[in-house]
């Protein structure tokens, strides 16, 4: 018998509390919100705001004290990333740190890395990117050709190239991941990668902003020449850069950042529509997307690796982040509605093709769920 | 779900008889229209027609969660036998405190028409608004009808031998049977989508051309992919409408009900045209067994309420609503302690 189990996972106690309390949050802090903004989604870059939910506890929320986090569950910060998906809220300044960058340096950080970081990200004050698609390298990221080098006396030497960092221009650090060794012949392609704290001030960085469809600037291309990074910039073991990177793809692929990235525009369109069956379809197959995601966040808890589950919920959930702008067009004459929605619509048309694109594209994940049905 | 869940439990043993009993010869002979007295007897001797029904009354007492892997499981085989429905019937009459009969029922919402399995079965639960009537089965002038599957739906004239009706208590609601029915089905067509991936990846491992099995090819890895997507999608929308059935009853449950019929029958269509894809042309013949999953689910998507039955309906409860407060609504379906401030 093939295929995968996704068993049902309920929010904790109190998420109902939880919830009243961060939508009062939003409905005082979202009154200016653009149909823009909240087509952004969590690409919405808005540091103001991001200091205003750390101050609330909602980032790292499940770090312990000791470094500014608030031990509370899993569970419970889904229930807050979802609340603020759903409202659209500019969350892109603090996204990448509390959801990849914060517990790659629990993990794998030192004692030094976390107490200086992590309080910084919790109180939504540090924004980080992510670093690792390069020119000749995207999907084939192991083919990834950027080096730090050893300098004698300690610290390394950086060279190279990373590009389409989203953020990377108004982002304090980057988490990069590297090649520290030339990768043997015949060995293993992932060997020899390392992952770097790298402080954006450094001289030798250049950040050239791209301009993307929408006329804005949101990733960039990142040229490193000779910048030099402490000792202590290399997080975790030298060489092990690709486990260490990989092992938080469960997290990052099954969030509700993977299903609700259109949602404001679904909400929008709901109450214009006349016609309710597309109306009725999109809800349910959300309703059933987000019992998937709430599955695997519950396998996460428990401390299982769900990588297939998660890789499952990214496709199917960025096929339907997708699909609602285009169902939008059955349900009302976009070209004739009220002006927030037109703007909504044409803004979510515009980066709905980077849904299944960032964070492992579609052709990747279903090559996942591929290799797990045994056929590769 | 657990392991030693009593519904994963049921199903497995549901499951391992399927496979020693249930092969192609008797899915053919039940489609020509035979009885498959010995497979419903040993279906009958798990225990199964009053897994729903209260233990006060000789029941199992077990709740929609425990039932819907055992509907998934009858799914998953094409069972070709009513016990869905006999499971169905059973909840029915107890819940209105009437003694479910043996032997095996089936259940009516529209009056007689088109009834799952109605000349085999020995009793109906005529389900009528708020009452729900034991009524005789046999005796009664079917007029034979099929699905596409082959599976029995056979009308009635109206005016059978009504054995005794109670009122249907609220937490089943007046359209209890069609609830049931919708349920059922969103279950089944999640077990045959589950088995409709096994047979095309068996296929595609096995299958050579170009010098190798058609999975090593990415266009059909990529296909399959899908296929195990929407399994998975409608899986897990069966099993949050039998959360919710025994969290709200069934007449609470209507939401995820419909949610899991629109799911599963949207997953039914990819689904069967994926797997007939990967098969090739002998998933067309008669011989190969796809067709007994690829028509059931045809055919159950079209039952209990279409994907657009139920996308209506879930869109004006959304629109009632109104699409500030869709948010709330969506996130308090599945949160018992939400209270409004």
């Amino acid at each position: 018998m093939v295929g995968l189990r996704f068993e049902p996972r309920d929010t904790p106690p109190g998420s109902a509390a939880l919830r009243r309390e961060v939508r009062a949050f939003l409905a005082e802090h979202g009154r200016g919100w653009t149909p823009e903004v909240r087509g952004r989604s969590w690409m919405g870059f808005d540091r103001a705001f991001s200091r205003a939910v750390g101050a609330r506890g909602w980032i790292g929320m499940t770090w312990p004290r000791r470094y500014g986090g608030h031990e509370r569950s899993a569970m419970e910060r889904y229930v807050v990333l979802e609340e603020m998906l759903a409202a659209g809220a500019p969350v892109g300044a603090h996204w990448i740190g509390d959801r990849q960058s914060g517990p790659l340096l629990l993990r794998f950080g030192t004692e030094a890395q976390r107490m200086r970081l992590l309080p910084a990200i919790a109180r939504g004050e540090a924004a980080f990117c992510i670093g690792l698609s390069e020119p000749d390298s995207g999907s084939d990221l192991a083919s990834l050709r950027t080096r730090a080098e050893r300098v004698p006396g300690g610290g390394w030497r950086l060279n190279g190239r990373k590009i389409w960092t989203s953020f990377a221009h108004l982002c304090d650090w980057m988490i990069a991941l590297v090649r520290t060794a030339p990768a043997e012949r015949d060995g293993p392609r992932h060997a020899g990668l390392s992952q770097f704290l790298v402080d954006l001030r450094l001289p030798g960085i250049t950040i050239r902003p791209i301009r993307e469809l929408t006329g804005e600037e949101g990733f960039n291309e990142v040229t490193f020449d000779d910048v030099p990074l402490p000792e202590d910039a290399l997080i975790g073991r030298e060489g092990e850069g690709w486990a260490q990177a990989t092992s938080e793809l469960a997290f990052e692929r099954s969030g509700p950042d993977r299903i609700l990235s259109s949602y404001p525009l679904l909400a929008a369109a709901a109450e214009a529509a006349a016609d309710p069956v597309p109306i009725g379809r999109m809800v349910a197959r959300l309703a059933t997307l987000r019992a998937m995601s709430l599955s695997v966040a519950g396998m996460l808890e428990d401390g299982r690796s769900p990588a297939v589950e998660a890789a499952l919920v990214k496709d199917i959930g960025n096929a339907f982040e997708q699909a609602v702008p285009e169902r939008v067009r059955d349900l009302l004459d976009v070209a004739d509605a009220p002006e927030g929605l037109r703007r909504l619509h044409a803004y979510v048309t515009q980066v709905a093709p980077t849904f299944s694109l960032r964070g492992g594209t579609r052709e990747i994940l279903r090559g996942i769920i591929a290799r797990e049905l045994g056929l590769r | 779900m657990r392991e030693d869940d009593p519904g994963t439990m049921l199903a497995e043993q549901v499951g391992r008889l399927l496979a020693e009993r249930s092969g192609a010869a008797t899915l053919r002979a039940v489609e020509r229209g035979e009885w498959p007295a010995a497979l419903w007897e040993a279906l009958e001797g798990l225990g199964l027609p009053l897994l729903l029904v209260p233990e006060a009354m000789g029941g199992a007492g077990l709740g929609w969660r425990a039932a819907g892997p055992v509907f998934q499981a009858l799914g998953r085989h094409g069972a070709p036998a009513p016990m869905g429905e006999t499971i169905l019937a059973a909840a029915l009459l107890a819940a209105a405190g009437i003694a479910p009969p043996p032997g095996p029922l089936s259940l009516t919402a529209n009056g007689g028409e088109r009834v799952p399995w109605g000349r085999h079965v020995r009793h109906v639960a005529c389900c009528d608004g708020e009452t729900v009537a034991l009524c005789d089965a046999a005796g009664v002038t079917w007029a034979p009808g099929a699905n596409l599957a082959g599976e029995p739906r056979d009308s009635a004239p109206p005016g059978g031998v009504v054995r005794s009706a109670a009122p249907v208590p609220e937490r089943f609601g007046g359209e209890a049977a069609a609830a049931a029915l919708a349920l059922l089905r969103a279950c089944q067509m999640a077990g045959a989508l589950a088995a409709a991936l096994d047979l095309a990846v068996e296929h595609a491992g096995t299958r050579r051309q170009f010098g190798r099995p058609i999975g090593r090819f990415q266009a059909v890895q990529q296909q399959l992919a899908v296929l195990a997507g929407e399994a998975a999608a409608a899986q897990v929308a069966a099993d949050r409408a039998c959360r919710a059935a025994d969290r709200h009853g069934l007449a609470g449950a209507a939401f995820e009900i419909g949610c899991a019929k629109v799911v599963a029958g949207e997953a039914a269509g990819a689904g069967a045209a994926i797997a007939h894809q990967v098969l090739g042309a002998i998933g067309f013949t008669e011989e190969h067994p796809l067709h007994h999953l690829t028509r059931r689910l045809w055919s159950w998507r079209e039952e209990a309420g279409t994907e657009r039955f139920w996308a209506a309906r879930i869109g004006r409860e959304v629109q009632a609503v109104g699409g500030a407060a869709l948010w709330p609504f969506l996130t308090a379906r599945d949160e018992d302690d939400d209270t409004t401030p």
